[in-house]
């Protein structure tokens, strides 16, 4: 009897003996039957990969991201049928992937594809009127806490990932910088749309995501370099990322 | 919204074409005869964007069927309640036309596989699908669907044809069947049998949908023809030859066009369901 255990194992195992329950036509062994499965899995493991992470599959070049994946989805097989979402841990299996280890970027450039991915698939909201945020009293309009819309990501890296995501994806792409980039992606509609920030603006986003209001967040982003409060805030709600507003109560 | 209003009872006897994002715009503008829409369940199951908004989109205009690839009927295990849950979410508020999955497994140990694995057909394994689909057809408050697999192996233990196997889950469980008809081409090359005795004696009354597709041609050890079911190519003509034997036999039926990889421009794909629509036609007219 060939139990699902023992059919599973020899079929990640291309090593491994073919069982001699499984048969081929007037009983003859099943042989080379079993590599259709095997090559199945295998194949369309691999595909959701390349589709789910293109510019990781770039920079390495094909044969080596066949490889790696194989790696990969051996390791990390799928958790569920929901292979849209494949993919979550892929990048902290580069982090500790020693062949890989010559494009130390290759992790985080992983890190904002899945995000561009989950941003795509997240849910659609409605966004908030920005007359209504215009019409507040200044004091008022600082006491302002925002709700995010879901498709809005965030990804902080210590290279240039956005640069390096664009050169990858974009035939009349700029040259590629040398700083660090933090990439804000943010859904208009239905196309996932990432842009760089400034370090005063992560630190602003990043801020109103954990629940600052706007005055304090405006503060900690004027803190840092490059910050235009203007300038973000009419990103965010030209982008439709806000979704909800709640004030804080007076001190 | 979904206009509740514009869903559809059942799968017209129609052509019907599995939808890929890339066929939006060409289908709602030039559908020829695509009366329905096919998709994988697994694929809607995002929170929103564009996915949900294309088939929300395609829903007012065409039947819907919904067709699962990962839930793993034949498993050993239970069925995931998670992968459950979510497609009763969909199911539900989708309200499709159809809802069908396959006689195989996929999933070990909360583990996916992506693939359609085949099952021995004994008595033990008849009654643990018999389960799964009890189940589904409970959750999801509707009848399902079962789709006959492509079989590259035998196992030693089997102790039932799979007709016989398919039959009594049918009569068991109440569930309706999805006569795969480029699968039963498959399986019966590449086992040396004869397709026609297998459609024969195939329980028609019980189909509720034909699928059609391509398959790839490859050959095993011994130099034995091998087909591997690919959805990537034409259907040939030998598999229009049994579709014509079912649809003679047993009347005209939805029929799905299913081309998943290498997916051709939608002209061609329409051409193949206008290819199925004269076959249904033709046998509308006899009766």
């Amino acid at each position: 009897m060939t139990d699902q255990q023992t059919f599973l194992a020899t079929l990640r195992n291309s090593e491994s003996p073919i069982p001699p329950g499984l048969l081929a036509p007037g009983g003859r062994p099943a042989g080379k039957r079993f590599d259709v499965y095997r090559n199945n899995v295998a194949v369309s493991l691999v595909e959701a990969l390349e589709s789910g992470f293109p510019v990781v599959r770039k920079l390495v070049g094909n044969d080596f991201f066949q490889a790696m994946a194989g790696v990969y989805w051996r390791a990390h097989p799928p958790k569920s049928p929901v292979l849209t979402l494949y993919g979550d841990d892929f990048a902290a299996f580069l982090d500790g992937f020693p062949p890989a280890a010559s494009v130390p970027y290759l992790a985080d450039i992983a890190r904002l594809e899945y995000a561009l991915r989950l941003s795509y698939h997240a849910a659609d909201t409605v966004p908030i009127d920005p007359a209504h945020l215009m019409e507040l009293p200044a004091e008022q309009l600082m006491r302002q806490i925002f709700g995010f819309a879901p498709a809005i990501q965030m990804i902080a890296s210590r290279w240039p990932i956005f640069g390096i995501w664009r050169a990858n994806t974009s035939a009349d792409a700029p040259a590629t910088g040398k700083e660090a980039e933090t990439v804000l992606i943010t859904r208009p509609e239905f196309d996932p749309n990432p842009i760089v920030l400034s370090a005063g603006e992560a630190a602003f986003v990043d801020a109103m995501i954990g629940g600052a209001s706007l005055g304090d967040a405006a503060e900690i982003g004027a803190s840092k370099a490059d910050f235009v409060l203007a300038e973000i805030l009419g990103h965010l709600l030209a982008q439709g990322a806000i979704t909800s507003l709640e004030e804080r109560p007076k001190p | 919204m979904l206009d509740r209003n514009r869903t559809f009872p059942a799968l017209p006897n129609q052509p019907g074409v599995g939808f890929k994002s890339q066929h939006f715009e060409g289908l709602l503008k030039d559908p020829g005869s695509v009366g329905w829409i096919e998709v994988h369940a697994e694929n809607y199951m995002g929170d929103g964007g564009r996915p949900l908004a294309q088939l929300r989109t395609l829903a007012e205009r065409f039947a819907v069927s919904v067709h699962g690839v990962g839930l793993s009927i034949g498993g050993e295990g239970p069925l995931d309640p998670d992968h459950l849950a979510r497609l009763k979410h969909l199911v539900g508020w989708l309200n499709p036309a159809s809802f069908s999955e396959h006689l195989a497994w996929s999933t070990h140990d909360t583990h996916y596989y992506n693939d359609l694995l085949p099952l021995p057909y004994t008595v033990e394994t008849l009654t643990r699908v018999c389960s799964h689909i009890d189940q589904v057809q409970d959750v999801l408050g509707r009848q399902m669907l079962l789709e006959n697999p492509s079989n590259y192996l035998a196992f030693a233990e089997t102790e039932m044809a799979e007709v016989e196997f398919l039959r009594d889950i049918a009569r068991r469980t109440g569930c309706g069947l999805l006569l795969d008809v480029n699968n039963v081409f498959v399986s019966a090359t590449n086992q040396q049998t004869d397709p026609i005795s297998y459609l024969d004696a195939f329980p028609l009354d019980h189909v509720g949908e034909l699928h059609l597709g391509g398959h790839d041609t490859d050959e095993d050890d011994m130099g034995a023809p091998l087909l591997i079911d690919s959805h990537g190519a034409a259907v040939v003509d030998p598999v229009w030859a049994l579709y014509d034997h079912v649809i003679k036999a047993g009347g005209p039926r939805p029929s799905l066009i299913e081309w998943d990889t290498d997916v051709p421009p939608w002209p061609v794909l329409r051409a193949e369901a206008d290819r199925a629509a004269k076959i249904l036609t033709r046998e509308a007219m006899m009766v």
